[in-house]
């Protein structure tokens, strides 16, 4: 096996080790902690923030990736190690090779047979058109009128493994907080149900597929999953990456006033001026270009992708950044006025100090009302920016793709509606989470911050 | 205020001018007319003469910012920067790489944009407040707390969801209206009815929460208290002293967005298939027509200008209390 370490993937972790380190610093805050007491006081919040924690590790699961390590070609005994072109990832392992069983094209949830029909040779040798058995599913039955009771059979064991996940999980959990007067009890019962679907997922897709099969036959829920990373990366990274510019233009422009922050002033609304979605195909686009001129620089299909995701994510952060570096100057502009900032600077502390130490850290939660609520904004522009065709690539599993593939199969008869459901309900249950999050996220830290319409 | 309205709009022109410089680095500097040659024409037609003939028709063959060999004024306006951007300002847009004129396509495409976009923003503001005004009624009693939970909810729901959901079920399902087109005459309504409902639809979570809280911040004041304390039924309250007052805020809200719906939708439009600017846009990025998406961002900018201007003389019209200086 041998590790292979994307820029995203870099990102990713860089990005959760950063949150963990952040939180850490803030445990002896007592403000802080009452507050984040009252986001998880609420049952829900506790649920929602449970739903988000299951997506992300999925999504860092996903971005653990590796190539394997081949057996040893006939005869050839060298010391050389040959190593798969493809690239897996844990979670393809976790998933027991559920990519890996491609039918020819569409078929139905849990269908035995293909959707089209296909010319066949019966046992006689006659040529008949007729609907060709799925290849992966179903092929342990004897009689094709089981399937269900075999669908029930199954579930049995299934369920009860994932019960056993569930209280292995939920066990220590509730040994640590004996105490705690948070309500974890929400957390638990979901994360005993997501335990409990996951493992039934995994194991009777071994046999049918749950969601049916795409147009290239390769299965729904697996595209599904892998369309997890894409979507919280995309919901992360953005706002990761505009950050640092966002937050020191903000806080220079409100704390030295002046050509500074007219400048700055300058610079954010003649970026938001212009219309987001074509300055994002404009940016996309040209990076394609770039990409085309220099094939060098990124040598695998793999490389090329993920460069151009981490360009999408740069040109989602740039032009969702005046909102957050608006909000800061106006924070530091009313921070710098107070009077510890006139006692720091009559005690001549230096400007950068002043910054760091006693502006920044007050500007906090803002920062964070900002990343939780573009948060879910992000995963629904990703669906509708790949439907433009400027999205993530094509070569990527992200929802965006699912439902630009599947966009026009509602109409034939009978529809696929498979590949839209999967897509939709797993972007609906991450947002509907984060939405939720967010709201009473936003209640705790800032009541006060109010936006319109067209913020959604 | 005249004079304030002057001033806003020659702030405006430096903004302009960064869009313009923006773009035109975007598309000229980092995506020189060679690359644009050799994406337009395939890369198995690619030699340097088709090459040179593709930059002379389609007007690239000068340089970008500084023509050393003319003399004169037109060492500055025998260029690519003159000749493709500063044109603009004029709302001289040129021709499309497919030798179409911009500006007769923008005209023609504006009505069936506005035809959409119009009555989804008419339809929706109202249907958001009668919505909010019925939550505010029940506030802090179970209804209310679901009715935001349901707020929340169909605000996750991806607008995709709502088109292709609603093309299935209202035109293949019960054929009440055809899936997508467009007509000119006065049978257009049967193409409009399906695009305008989904608009409406897929609006109410995220608008109704929003007059939700605009309508519960009028709530707690004192006023409000005052009404109930002489007397008033909560219906008066309600009518009388909670909405006009809300108004303000609804409305300033608003305006900000009236110069964006000339835009049209980008999503609605392509697939309803309704010939507007919305799907122009569309199209242009498909067959990376940059003269087209040039032209567009000029004139978004300039419509979001206009829509600041217009939302700080609102704030004077609604509210006697703010003057502009």
């Amino acid at each position: 096996m041998k590790p292979v370490i994307l820029w995203s993937d870099a990102l990713i972790f860089l990005l959760v080790a950063a949150l963990v380190l952040f939180f850490w610093r803030l445990r002896r805050d007592p403000q802080t902690r009452d507050r984040w007491r009252q986001v998880f006081a609420s049952r829900l919040g506790m649920a929602a923030f449970t739903v988000i924690l299951a997506y992300v590790g999925v999504a860092l699961l996903d971005s653990l990736h590796f190539r394997r390590a081949l057996p040893p070609p006939d005869g050839v005994s060298t010391g050389e190690v040959f190593y798969d072109n493809q690239v897996s990832s844990v979670l393809d392992t976790l998933t027991a090779g559920m990519g890996e069983r491609f039918e020819r094209t569409y078929s139905a949830p849990f269908a035995l047979r293909s959707f089209e029909k296909q010319t066949l040779k019966d046992e006689a040798g006659n040529t008949v058109r007729d609907f060709p058995p799925l290849r992966h599913a179903g092929a342990q039955l004897a009689d094709p009128t089981e399937k269900w009771a075999d669908v029930v059979r199954r579930s049995a064991p299934a369920l009860g493994g994932g019960l056993a996940l569930a209280v292995l999980l939920i066990l220590p959990q509730w040994w640590l907080l004996r105490g705690s007067s948070l309500p974890w009890a929400s957390s638990w019962l979901v994360q005993g149900i997501l335990a409990c679907t996951a493992v039934w997922l995994v194991s009777i897709s071994r046999h049918y597929h749950v969601l049916g099969t795409d147009l290239g036959g390769a299965d729904v829920l697996y595209q599904s999953l892998k369309g997890v990373r894409t979507g919280v990366l995309i919901g992360a990274l953005s706002t990761l990456i505009m950050l640092p510019i966002a937050v020191t233009l903000g806080v220079c422009a409100g704390y030295f006033k002046g050509w500074v922050d007219d400048a700055v002033q300058y610079l954010y609304t003649t970026l938001s001026s212009i219309p987001g979605i074509l300055l994002i195909a404009a940016a996309v686009l040209l990076f394609q270009v770039y990409i085309d001129l220099n094939p060098d620089a990124f040598p695998t299909g793999l490389e090329k992708a993920d460069a151009k995701f981490i360009a999408l994510c740069f040109i989602l952060g740039v032009t969702s950044w005046s909102t957050l570096c608006r909000l800061i100057r106006a924070e530091t502009l009313k921070i710098s006025q107070l009077g510890y900032v006139q006692a720091a600077h009559a005690f001549g502390v230096s400007h950068g100090r002043i910054l760091l130490r006693h502006i920044l850290p007050n500007t906090v939660h803002i920062i964070l009302i900002t990343f939780v609520l573009d948060f879910s904004a992000l995963v629904l522009a990703e669906a509708v920016l790949s439907y433009i065709g400027v999205g993530v690539d094509p070569s990527m599993g992200s929802w965006g793709n699912m439902i630009n593939g599947a966009r026009s199969e509602l109409s034939r008869e009978p529809a696929i509606w498979w590949t839209l459901s999967g897509a939709f309900l797993f972007m609906f249950l991450l947002v509907l989470s984060a939405n939720l999050f967010a709201d009473l996220v936003r209640d705790a830290f800032d009541p006060r911050t109010r936006l319109g319409p067209e913020a959604a | 205020m005249f004079a304030y309205i002057i001033r806003r709009l020659l702030y405006a022109i430096p903004i302009l001018i960064g869009v313009n410089l923006l773009t035109f680095v975007l598309f000229f500097v980092v995506n020189s007319p060679d690359d644009m040659a050799v994406s337009q024409l395939g890369a198995k037609y690619v030699t340097p003469e088709a090459i040179e003939n593709w930059k002379a028709k389609n007007g690239y063959d000068k340089p970008l910012f500084y023509n050393a060999g003319a003399d004169g004024l037109e060492t500055v306006t025998e260029t690519i920067f003159f000749a493709k951007s500063v044109r603009l300002f004029a709302f001289d847009f040129g021709r499309s790489e497919s030798g179409r004129d911009i500006s007769t396509d923008v005209r023609r495409r504006m009505g069936p944009s506005l035809a959409v976009v119009l009555p989804t923003f008419l339809v929706g503001i109202g249907v958001n407040i009668c919505v909010a005004l019925m939550v505010v009624m029940f506030h802090a009693s179970r209804l209310d707390r679901a009715a935001v939970i349901v707020f929340v909810a169909l605000m996750s729901i991806s607008y995709l969801f709502y088109i292709i959901g609603g093309q299935y079920l209202v035109a293949k399902t019960w054929r009440l209206v055809p899936i997508s087109g467009f007509l000119s005459g006065a049978e257009v309504w049967k193409f409009l009815l399906l695009p305008v409902l989904v608009g409406v639809v897929a609006g109410i979570g995220a608008g109704a929460r929003w007059y939700r809280t605009l309508f519960l911040e009028e709530a707690n004041q004192d006023y409000v208290r005052t009404a109930r304390a002489k007397g008033c039924s909560e219906l008066a309250v309600l009518f009388r002293h909670i909405l006009p007052n809300a108004l303000i805020p609804i409305l300033t809200g608003v305006v900000v967005l009236v110069p964006m719906l000339f835009m049209g939708s980008l999503l609605i439009e392509s697939f309803f298939g309704i010939p507007g600017l919305g799907s122009y846009m569309l199209d242009a990025i498909n067959a990376q027509d940059f003269a087209i998406v040039r032209s567009m961002v000029f004139i978004g900018s300039i419509l979001y200008i206009v829509g600041l201007i217009l939302t700080d003389i609102s704030y004077t019209w609604a509210d006697p209390r703010v003057r502009l200086s």
